[in-house]
């Protein structure tokens, strides 16, 4: 079979018509971190902007991915085309990972409006955060209106992800410890909605109470300006509390036209240059002359890792100063 | 440092046997490549279509129902209409020596049958991969 290579700079035309395998390969491209498409990304950030990005975040099991097939289809009936990035983490042991989250989003797969993309978190250094919201780029730019990232929200990288949303949404479940579990992975705090989910469950409203007393003793309340985070409930298999969800979203989203919407795509915007400048420099970093023998010596412990970043950083400094 | 090889894993129709498929998720997952699952007994449109959206390098259908000789004819027409030409389509499960031989001319790079080892699939997977380049 003949296989066409597309340069990304090309997919940028089909992508934004919604070709949907134009804006596949651009975002495997931005995934992998193909140097070849950077250019491309770059553009496409350009132009993005438009769409809403809703992040929705929580302890595996807590009925995220179930909720997120519930509230596209609620989202859908309002005519929104929809996106969704759903994020599992690798195997720490393989780097390897198995993407179930589709399996609960079953219903929406043949909606030609809903886009589904299931991205592992790879643990590596920086990168992940970096290419998820480029993919929210690539997304924005195919025209949806709303983009709903899933992830875990453990680990640093993906309550930045999290955080990097227009609109948090944070969900914790009866039945999985009588704690609060979003308090022991530390992302209570960026909820902008706090939602219980599973509240069929008939141990719902212990969750419910604890969570609403801890907001009470001030742990965890985002002191976002002008905007105090709602606590909802939904059951996902009784499709109850989704209305709520979506007016929420909605007037989460209007709070955003003021001075509180400015200051918050500020810091996406800082953090997403800084994630750029991380990952650029670390990559220079590493084709210094010395990164090889310094690795060494750190390894032979003739040296410390923070003297041998010194050394690194220092030398870089001079040859690029010298230009 | 290269990204994971991506592979879509699919069952099809009535066929409820999915150790196998299990087993090949997990094989695939600890040969360090990403695993998108997604479920039981979708149809051929709804697999295309994920596989698709995902972008996955590899889409594997596993069928222990005797159903191989329809279903594959519809996924290759459906990528086809999709505009997708490099995808590697790959078949697991059991089905008979005359059907391999008919599935292998219709464009299924390759068929895995029962017992075969877990690094013999992550090898041939990978070989697909590295022979089909850059994409
Ligand atoms: C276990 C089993 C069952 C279990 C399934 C449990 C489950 N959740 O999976 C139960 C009891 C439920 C069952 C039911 C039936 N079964 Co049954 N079952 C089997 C049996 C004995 C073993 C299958 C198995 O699990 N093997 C172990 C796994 C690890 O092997 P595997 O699936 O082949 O996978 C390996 C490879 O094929 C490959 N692979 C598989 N998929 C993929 C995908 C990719 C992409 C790749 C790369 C590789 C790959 O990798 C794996 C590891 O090497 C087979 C006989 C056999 N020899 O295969 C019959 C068999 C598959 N069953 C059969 C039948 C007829 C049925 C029933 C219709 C019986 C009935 N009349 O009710 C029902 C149908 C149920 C349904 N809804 O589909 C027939 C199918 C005949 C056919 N295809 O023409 C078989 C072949 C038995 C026979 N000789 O008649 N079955
Ligand atoms: N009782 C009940 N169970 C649910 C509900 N939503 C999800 N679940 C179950 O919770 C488990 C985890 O759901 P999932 O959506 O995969 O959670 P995730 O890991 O947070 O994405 C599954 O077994 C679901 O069936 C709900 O509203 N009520
Ligand atoms: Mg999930």
């Amino acid at each position: 079979m003949a296989r066409r290579y597309v340069p990304s700079l090309e997919l940028i035309g089909p992508a934004s018509d919604g070709e949907t395998w134009a804006v596949a390969r651009l975002i495997s491209r931005a995934e992998a971190g193909v140097p070849e498409a950077r250019e491309a990304i770059g553009q496409i950030y350009k132009r993005a902007g438009r769409a809403h990005v809703i992040g929705i975040t929580g302890v595996p099991g807590s009925g995220k991915s179930t909720l997120v097939g519930k509230l596209v289809q609620r989202l859908r009936d309002d005519g929104l085309r929809v996106a969704i990035v759903a994020i599992d983490p690798s195997s720490p042991y393989s780097g390897g990972s198995i993407l179930g989250d589709r399996i609960r989003m079953s219903d929406l797969v043949l909606d030609p409006d809903v886009f589904i993309r299931s991205m592992a978190t790879r643990g590596a250094v920086g990168g992940m955060a970096h290419a998820a919201l480029d993919v929210v780029d690539i997304l924005d730019l195919a025209g949806f209106d709303k983009i709903i990232i899933e992830t875990v929200g453990v680990g640093q990288d993906e309550v930045e992800i999290a955080k990097s949303s227009h609109t948090t949404v944070v969900v914790s479940a009866p039945g999985l410890g009588d704690e609060i579990q979003a308090i022991k992975a530390g992302i209570l705090e960026i909820a902008d909605i706090h939602v219980v989910s599973k509240c069929d469950r008939s141990d719902a409203n212990r969750t419910m109470t604890d969570l609403k007393m801890m907001l009470k003793d001030g742990i965890g309340s985002a002191l976002t300006r002008g905007w105090l985070p709602p606590v909802l409930e939904t059951s996902s298999l009784n499709e109850e509390g989704f209305e709520e969800l979506v007016a929420s979203l909605d007037k989460h989203l209007t709070s955003l036209d003021g001075p509180a919407g400015v200051e918050r795509r500020a810091q996406i915007s800082a953090f997403r240059l800084q994630k750029a400048a991380e990952t650029l420099l670390l990559e220079r970093l590493r084709q210094q002359a010395n990164y090889g023998t310094q690795t060494r010596r750190v390894s032979d412990r003739a040296t410390d890792p923070y003297a041998a970043a010194t050394a690194i950083v220092d030398q870089f400094s001079r040859e690029t100063t010298h230009v | 440092m290269s990204a994971p090889i991506r592979v879509l894993l699919a069952k099809v129709g009535l066929d409820g046997h999915d150790r196998g498929v299990k087993v090949v998720a997990r094989t695939l997952r600890d040969g360090g490549m990403d695993v998108v699952y997604t479920g039981l007994h979708r149809t051929p449109e709804e697999v295309v279509t994920a596989a698709v959206q995902e972008d996955v390098d590899i889409l594997g259908v596993s069928l222990l129902s005797g159903v191989q000789m329809t279903v594959f004819p519809k996924i290759f027409a459906l990528l086809k209409e999709k505009k997708v030409d490099d995808m590697i389509v790959v078949a697991g499960g059991v089905m008979p020596d005359e059907d391999v031989e008919k599935l292998k001319k219709m464009g299924v790079a390759e068929i895995l049958l029962q017992d075969t080892p877990p690094q013999e699939i992550i090898d041939t997977l990978t070989g697909l991969v590295e022979a089909r380049g850059a994409r």
